[in-house]
């Protein structure tokens, strides 16, 4: 009839329910200049009124760095694997802050977000992505401390630091991390959308998750063979371990662990867009 | 032509009461249906959305069957009483939520004035909210760039636009949000007059620019409003709901005809009385009951050039506080034609008791036949204690105002008034 004539010219169709794998990205890309604001926003809102401004970032991990440093690094005692106590514990707190702070901020996307979302159509996937390239900017704030520490000791101090060439996977091993965190982000802000239990739930998965991930100790040290089965299946145990690995020579690496990591991070990030795609359409019902 | 928007068999169900265990067995029974291939057991029985019987579902259903098409340059009346669907409507058609059945098809960008100043950030400064916002409804910088200082010019506040919104007045943030939006030229405007947020002025700003959006750029336009003057000076085509279905649709006139109509049906409301009269912490007073007396006896009808009494009685649980009643004359248009007060009568303030009765008396009814509604304010200290709107209807029917036996044709005139004249 007349319809099929009209059919295709149509902008906007709205239907119930999307078919499964309707991701719709090319909207996405449409709205990338509201990324790149929301990103500003976040990033320049933060510290907007405080004296010290963006040396918040800094202060942050230093205050983490000394506290591990004088609680396990001199009163437990624990194994550091011989390397500087400094480098060692900020090269584990600069990605985990990254992953941990993406990952609660994801989480809340549609609870902290239903005042503009209740008004407003915009692909709902920018804000968690939003989130992730904000926190990423922090990141590189810290990383750039956690290099200049570096440098200190590499270059002025009498230490076993080996740097390798493996330092070059740094940018695949941020992309993981961001991957790990998105992806278990929407999930968990699909979850919360009707039921709130999960929100109690992430509180836990962030604090003991820091200490599944070997942050504060090398995973050489644990010679149980069981638990260290544990610790390298947390996804981020062999992204740090890498990362350790690549810029101090300590650590354990290896390719399949890393394989496992990345293969972890995809399945979760596209189970997390398929329920977020699932859930953003009705969520204002619900939440 | 090609319509702008088609609706076809649009339907939204909502669950009633609080989200917990109960609301999960439903979701894990509706999972275990849709896994086995069947349908939502909850999508047969819900039922259609009148608040004011109680149902036995836990569902109804806010919008039921909607079909509608919109041609490009029309200008829409959505109409109906409160909790008609008009809101929900206007919900799907901007996707914020998705309908359960049924489909939407429109051409061109959706923008509506509602959500002015939606996302911005207090700690941002004029210029960086003006490129935010701009973006949330779906421009991108450039476009932005290019209306950047027409927006501005519009908003008039050039001085502030490096400050943070967060310093602004309030009137200027509400001018800096509505120049965004004002400056979207979307293709299809969604306005709802019932849900704008600001003061007068605003409020005819955003009328105003609706009014030039349709004429100058051949837009469609959806007005959502409970003015029928205003509707019917700005709609071509009106939409009518009930009960989350369309009622009516056709030329505006015989909707708003047929809305009216459907209201003056309902005047059996002769008299107020108050449900459940209870004080609470926060309430000191409350309106008892409310009814109209002429020739003294209670009777809703009368006369044009009677008089007649509107009686207000309350209950209150504070002695010798400044007191103020104002009372509302609506026409079935919903256009105030009368704002009476003791204030304006004489009496400045009268000192509230436990119990106490007020008369404002007419003397001489000069409103035109018709049904009329009557709003109650009740101020104590200056600010409202109790409102009831809608108290009673009050029936004038014609009558000998001028005793001369005659009375000019109902459609020419509103009010009527003394005259005198002298022929020489």
């Amino acid at each position: 009839m007349q319809d099929s004539l009209e059919q295709d010219d149509w902008t906007i169709e709205i239907y119930p329910k999307s078919k499964l794998l309707d991701l719709n990205l090319k909207e996405v890309w449409k709205y990338r200049d509201l990324l790149a604001l929301f990103v500003r926003r976040d990033f320049v809102a933060i510290y907007k009124q405080t004296i010290f401004g963006p040396l918040w970032f800094f202060i942050q991990p230093v205050l983490t760095t000394i506290m591990f440093m004088v609680v396990f690094g001199g009163i437990a005692k624990m194994s550091t694997d011989g390397m500087p106590q400094a480098v060692f514990y900020l090269s584990g707190i600069v990605l985990w802050n990254y992953f941990s702070t993406s990952l609660s901020n994801t989480s809340n996307t549609f609870v902290t977000n239903k005042g503009v979302f209740g008004k407003v159509y915009f692909p709902r996937l920018i804000t968690p992505i939003s989130v992730i390239v904000s926190k990423l900017l922090t990141f590189f704030v810290q990383f750039l401390l956690f290099i200049g520490v570096y440098l200190y000791y590499l270059l002025f101090t009498d230490t076993n630091l080996e740097p390798s060439f493996l330092i070059l996977l740094t940018p695949l091993l941020i992309l993981i991390t961001a991957g790990l965190a998105l992806g278990l982000g929407l999930i968990i802000t699909s979850l919360t959308t009707k039921y709130r239990d999960f929100i109690f739930l992430l509180g836990f998965i962030i604090q003991l998750g820091m200490y599944a991930t070997p942050i504060i100790y090398p995973v050489n040290t644990i010679s149980n063979e069981k638990i260290k089965m544990v610790i390298m299946a947390n996804p981020m145990s062999s992204i740090i371990e890498t990362f350790r690995y690549a810029f101090l020579g300590v650590g354990n690496f290896s390719w399949g662990a890393l394989m496992y990591s990345t293969i972890v991070m995809l399945t979760l990030l596209v189970v997390g867009v398929i329920t977020f795609n699932k859930v953003e359409k009705s969520f204002m019902d619900t939440v | 032509m090609k319509p702008a928007i088609k609706i076809e068999n649009l339907s939204k169900q909502y669950r009633l009461g609080t989200v917990g265990t109960g609301s999960f067995a439903h979701d894990v029974n509706r999972w275990w249906h849709t896994v086995r291939g069947k349908e939502d057991p909850y999508l047969k029985i819900g039922e259609s959305n009148d608040r004011s019987t109680k149902g036995n579902s836990e569902y109804v259903w806010a919008l039921q069957d909607i079909n509608f098409e919109v041609q490009p340059g029309e200008v829409l009346g959505i109409i109906g009483k409160n909790g008609a669907g008009k809101s929900t409507l206007l919900k799907l058609l901007s996707r914020v939520t998705a309908p359960t059945t049924g489909s939407i098809k429109a051409r061109g960008r959706i923008a509506s004035l509602l959500e002015v100043g939606t996302g911005f950030h207090p700690e941002l400064t004029g210029r960086e909210n003006v490129f935010l916002n701009g973006a949330i409804m779906g421009m991108t910088k450039k476009e932005i760039s290019s209306k950047f200082d027409e927006i501005v010019d519009f908003a008039g506040c050039e001085r502030y636009i490096d400050t943070p919104v967060k310093r602004y007045s309030s009137g200027m943030y509400v001018r800096l949000a509505f120049a965004v939006a004002a400056h979207l030229e979307p293709e299809i405007l969604i306005v709802d007059e019932v849900l704008a947020v600001g003061d007068a002025e605003f409020q005819k700003k955003a009328i105003g620019k609706m009014k030039s959006v349709s004429s100058e750029g051949g837009r469609t336009v959806l007005f959502v409003s409970h003015n029928m003057a205003s509707v019917k000076n700005l709609c071509t085509k009106g939409v009518l709901m009930e009960n989350g279905t369309v009622k009516l649709t056709g030329d505006i006139d015989t909707v708003v005809e047929s809305y009216i109509k459907g209201n003056a049906a309902n005047t059996e409301n002769t008299e107020y009385v108050a449900k459940d009269l209870e004080l609470t912490d926060f309430q000191t007073l409350r309106i008892k009951k409310a009814y109209s007396t002429s020739l003294g006896v209670k009777n809703s009808n009368v006369f044009a050039g009677d008089a007649f009494d509107i009686n207000v009685e309350y209950i209150s649980n504070e002695l010798d506080r400044n007191c103020r009643l104002f009372i509302g004359v609506y026409n079935q248009s919903d256009q105030k034609l009368l704002h009476l007060g003791n204030v304006y009568g004489g009496i400045d303030t009268f000192k509230s008791k436990n119990e106490g009765k007020i008369v404002c008396s007419i003397p001489k009814c000069n409103l035109k036949d018709g049904a009329y509604t009557i709003n109650l304010s009740f101020h104590v200290d200056g600010f409202p204690a109790d409102r009831v709107k809608n108290a009673f209807t009050l029936n004038v029917e014609n009558g000998d105002f001028y005793g001369t036996g005659k009375l000019p044709d109902g459609r020419e005139n509103v009010f009527y008034i003394e005259q005198n004249w002298q022929i020489s």
